[in-house]
């Protein structure tokens, strides 16, 4: 290289230069999207019929939880569900018939995520201890022990814990942070397989992509950028950045070639993986509260959302109309995820309730 | 007729402007906060550039997100405080007094209608509610901050106490108040039960000073007495609703509450921050300091020694001096590291931005389409567009669609089996399926490949300790030279595969190509031929016959509603 020469520039120079050439290509990047952007989804989606939405009626209310319910999953059987609290509690429920089985009390309070795992065997949950925590259910082979007895400590971050899921595999457990990382961790041995790194603030979410080989997921986070990851490589192979707050959910859309993503600016968006774009915005003047958590119908017609206003609600993705609002909690939704096999929608409150709606 | 004398108007003032109390403590408080401001301003004005940016960056309240919500409720607010286009807001006379500035619930729930183009009043009711809940406004003898769709009267609270003003109010404040609530004997200013045991809580926890907060209260009380009768009704309540907002009647919603995540973050941000300013203000006061010139990057380090036994001289020899040089590079190597790093940054931001500009990308119109041919293709197996065959289990509290999916008995439900032809993903995702598709393999002696590709997938999900020695396992049955079910693989991925393997350092991910190679050829050419199979069409139809006619009726509507959307 010749960059060794007397002509060498300074440090800042380089800086300057590469920061202009970046500015360059993001317009050129902006025209050549807007080329592609020929119409818009809700347009082409008009031909559709509306939907003729029976609403949803309450049909569980799940009660126990003392403090705010800050997190909740679908076990694979369909009916039992986990989910986790401000007081630090971690519950599993049989939610068909509305009962708690199992009450497990968490090291520290504020388990701000939890997660089934795919056996139905084990749930993992943690929080402020910037701990990820699996505890064994049901008969693991240590006979009568409690679950608390059998737990076992898998992921340590520099900051909180603030989303967990089971990538197709109860042997690892994938994690994002308030230090800003994502990271995918050995469950028996507790050892870092892979850490993501290219948020630039605390990770809100995260989601596995649905695809044939498993081997991309998505997170969203406080620097407002959606990012789409390889497993494999830890690299960043995506991003949407058009959010203008905080970024607290994502899902990917039930083909694995899109995503929604919810955010603190009351706004859920559509962003596709094929078009390299937004698609689609979901949003209406009165929506003036933050969205905490989104989750998309089987069919992927309905995309539910849960508000900081105490609602949730379903959009019709394709016409981005609302079809439907769920009204019933007395606090913020913090979380609305569907069954497992999409017959029922769950949804968790800060009210210290969970409800099933279907 | 609504007449306005002087004092009403008073009153409609401290309504929309704020209390005009001279020494009440909260003027004070406000004082004393402004000073903090000037003495901070003036200790930034004093600290290098690169301090004050980063201190103005210490998140702000701002920045929490509780503060987005509470500037578009004040968008709202305002709109609503419009003398001409607002909600009406009157003083009502009432039997022996006048209650001033005040509006009804129902006038508020119309203007919300109208104005936010709302299609239904509860709607209205709720965001009301919601206004509130967050003190923005407030029924004027309730303590249960909602809104009724009715006559009941609400009055705005001053913007002086709008929560965006981050108040935080002490227990203290809260004590104070309380006591002048009992100095005042009048029906309206009584203590609700769940304030009198605050208090009383609150004088065990205080005893020691509580002198002290009488004598403040007793001060605050006597001011209050000075002022006009309206002006007095309505500064009251507005205090009341104040402590309605930050200290709720039991069963109530505190608002004020943060998200726990967002309210980690906050205060993780601000100690990072504290933390690079204090070491950017070690780093200033080096620069400046006398003793110490060694900052300029130019200076060869022999003036650097000159200037330095100069100083020693004129000081006198201070020890310290070369800890506090070594002190100074440090945060100067610190700082020329954060430079590479923004280079780095910027490389990585550029190859990014060239990456995705030479990607290629499908036309929005052309997503449209598959967006709707998915959810047309799917819109029988979403049980919220489609009923399910058997009833859903929430609704009918029967678990008969449950238990008739884990007997999984032959013929399969027709939709499942259906299902399978929508793509191989789908087909390998079915247990069922999977072993369907595994037998047509094996009748056509090609078991090998899905065999393969489901012991990397296995491989995958391994724990990390057993993962080299299955992948050894993998090689020898599917790989190697003189494999029992060889799988057929081009010769670069085989050979990258190989050394992978055989140096011992096999991750899971070490028959990526091999993996991806198989389930291209598997779909392209296995899959196809499946879909065509009398096999699978003989188990279709096998489905189909014992299928029930309300599955048939479904399935003639999905065709034929298929064949509308073709047009």
């Amino acid at each position: 290289m010749a960059a060794d020469t007397a002509v060498a520039p300074t440090p800042e120079e380089t800086l300057e230069s590469l920061l202009r050439e970046a500015e360059a290509l993001k317009q050129k990047l902006e025209e050549e999207r807007q080329k592609l952007n020929d119409v818009t989804l809700s347009c082409v989606a008009e031909r559709l019929e509306t939907i003729n939405f029976p609403n949803l009626k309450l049909r569980r209310v799940l009660k126990g939880h003392q403090a705010k319910v800050l997190c909740s999953d679908w076990s694979p059987d369909k009916r039992h569900i986990v989910s986790s609290s401000q007081d630090g509690k971690v519950i599993v429920w049989d939610a068909f018939t509305a009962t708690k089985e199992l009450t497990i009390a968490m090291p520290s309070t504020w388990v701000m995520a939890c997660a089934y795992a795919p056996s139905g065997n084990m749930v993992a949950a943690g929080g402020l201890d910037n701990k990820v925590t699996v505890f064994p259910l049901g008969g693991g082979g240590a006979g009568d022990e409690e679950p608390a007895a059998r737990k076992r400590t898998v992921a340590t971050h520099t900051s909180y814990m603030s989303c967990c899921v089971f990538p197709n595999t109860d042997r690892q457990i994938l994690t994002g942070s308030g230090d800003g990382t994502c990271a995918l961790w050995d469950v028996e041995s507790g050892q870092l397989l892979q850490s993501f790194q290219a948020h630039a603030a605390d990770v809100m979410s995260l989601d596995l992509a649905p695809s044939d080989m498993g081997d991309t997921f998505v997170s969203g986070g406080c620097d407002r950028s959606v990012l789409v990851w390889d497993l494999r490589t830890g690299q960043a192979v995506q991003a949407f950045d058009t959010h203008d707050s905080d970024v607290n959910s994502v899902r990917y859309h039930p083909s694995g070639d899109s995503l929604a993503s919810g955010s603190d600016d009351s706004c859920c968006r559509l962003f596709d993986l094929r078009a390299d774009r937004e698609v689609a915005r979901y949003t209406k003047e009165s929506i003036i509260f933050g969205v905490n958590s989104v989750d998309w119908s089987v069919s992927g017609r309905l995309l539910f959302a849960g508000y900081s206003d105490y609602t949730a609600c379903a959009w019709d993705a394709l016409r981005a109309a609302r079809v439907c609002v769920l009204c019933g909690h007395e606090h913020r939704v913090t979380r609305v995820q569907l069954a497992t096999d999409g017959t029922a929608l769950a949804t968790a409150s800060w009210d210290a309730t969970l409800r099933i709606w279907a | 007729m609504v007449t306005m004398n002087s004092s009403e108007k008073a009153a409609q003032k401290a309504c929309q402007q704020g209390p005009s109390r001279d020494s009440s403590k909260y003027v004070k408080e406000e004082k004393d906060k402004d000073k903090l401001k000037d003495m901070k301003d003036g200790a930034l004005s004093n600290l290098p550039p690169n301090v004050q940016a980063l201190m103005s960056t210490i998140p702000s309240p701002e920045e929490s997100p509780n503060y987005l919500i509470y500037k578009k409720m004040e968008a709202i607010i305002e709109k609503m405080q419009d003398e001409n286009t607002g909600v009406p807001v009157r003083t009502v006379k009432s039997f022996m007094s006048k209650i001033p500035s005040v509006f009804t619930g129902a006038d508020l729930v119309s203007w919300l209608t109208r104005e936010l183009h709302l299609e239904e009043t509860w709607e209205a009711l709720h965001l009301a509610h919601l206004l509130a809940a967050h003190g923005y406004l407030f029924p004027i003898d309730d303590h249960n901050l909602t809104v009724k769709n009715d006559n009941t009267y609400y009055r705005f609270q001053t913007p002086y106490f709008w929560p965006s003003n981050q108040w935080e109010p002490e227990n203290t404040d809260y004590a104070v108040y309380l006591c002048k609530r009992t100095m005042q004997n009048k029906a309206r200013l009584e203590l609700a039960d769940y304030e009198a045991e605050s208090l009383a809580r609150l004088q065990k926890m205080f005893s020691r000073k509580w002198e002290f907060i009488f004598m403040q209260a007793e001060a605050q009380s006597k001011v209050d007495k000075k002022r006009d009768k309206l002006e007095r009704k309505v500064l009251d309540s507005q205090e009341r609703a104040f402590w309605d907002v930050h200290r709720p009647m039991p069963g109530c919603v505190n608002t004020t509450e943060l998200d726990p995540r967002k309210l980690s973050r906050i205060n993780a941000l601000k100690a990072k921050r504290l933390r690079q300013a204090q070491e950017l203000i070690l780093q200033h006061n080096l620069k400046n300091n006398p003793i110490v010139t060694i900052t300029n990057a130019q200076e060869s380090e022999e003036q650097i020694q000159k200037k330095n036994a100069e100083n020693t001289v004129k000081e006198n020899g201070e020890t310290s001096q070369p800890e506090v040089t070594v002190a100074a590079t440090e945060v100067e190597a610190k700082q020329k590291g954060s430079i590479e790093q923004q280079i780095e940054a910027a490389r990585r931001q550029v190859a990014v931005l060239k990456a995705r500009i030479e990607r290629r990308n499908v036309r929005v119109s052309k997503v449209a389409e598959m967006f709707i041919s998915y959810c047309e293709q799917y819109a029988e197996y979403d049980a919220f567009l489609t009923p399910p065959e058997w009833p859903n289990p929430w609704v009918s509290d029967t678990t008969e669609l449950w238990d008739q999916e884990k007997q999984c008995k032959d013929p399969l439900p027709l939709r499942r089996v259906r299902r399978w032809a929508f793509g191989l993903r789908e087909l390998l995702q079915d247990p069922a399926g999977r072993e369907h598709f595994a037998k047509f393999l094996s009748k056509e002696f090609s078991g090998e490949n899905l065999k393969f590709w489901l012991a990397v997938q296995e491989l995958k999900a391994l724990p990390i300790r057993r993962v080299a020695a299955r992948a050894r396992e993998i090689w020898k049955e599917f790989l190697a030279a003189d494999a029992p079910s060889p799988v057929n693989i081009d010769a670069a991925s085989r050979e990258l595969t190989r050394t992978k393997v055989e140096s011992g350092t096999a991750d899971r991910y070490c028959f990526d190509q091999a993996q991806a190679h198989v389930y291209h050829l598997m779909k392209s050419d296995s899959y196809s031929r499946y879909l065509r199979s009398e096999m699978y069409k003989e188990y279709l139809n096998g489905s189909k016959k014992k299928t029930s006619v309300k599955g048939i009726r479904s399935i003639v509507s999905f065709t034929a509603r298929k064949e509308t959307s073709a047009n």
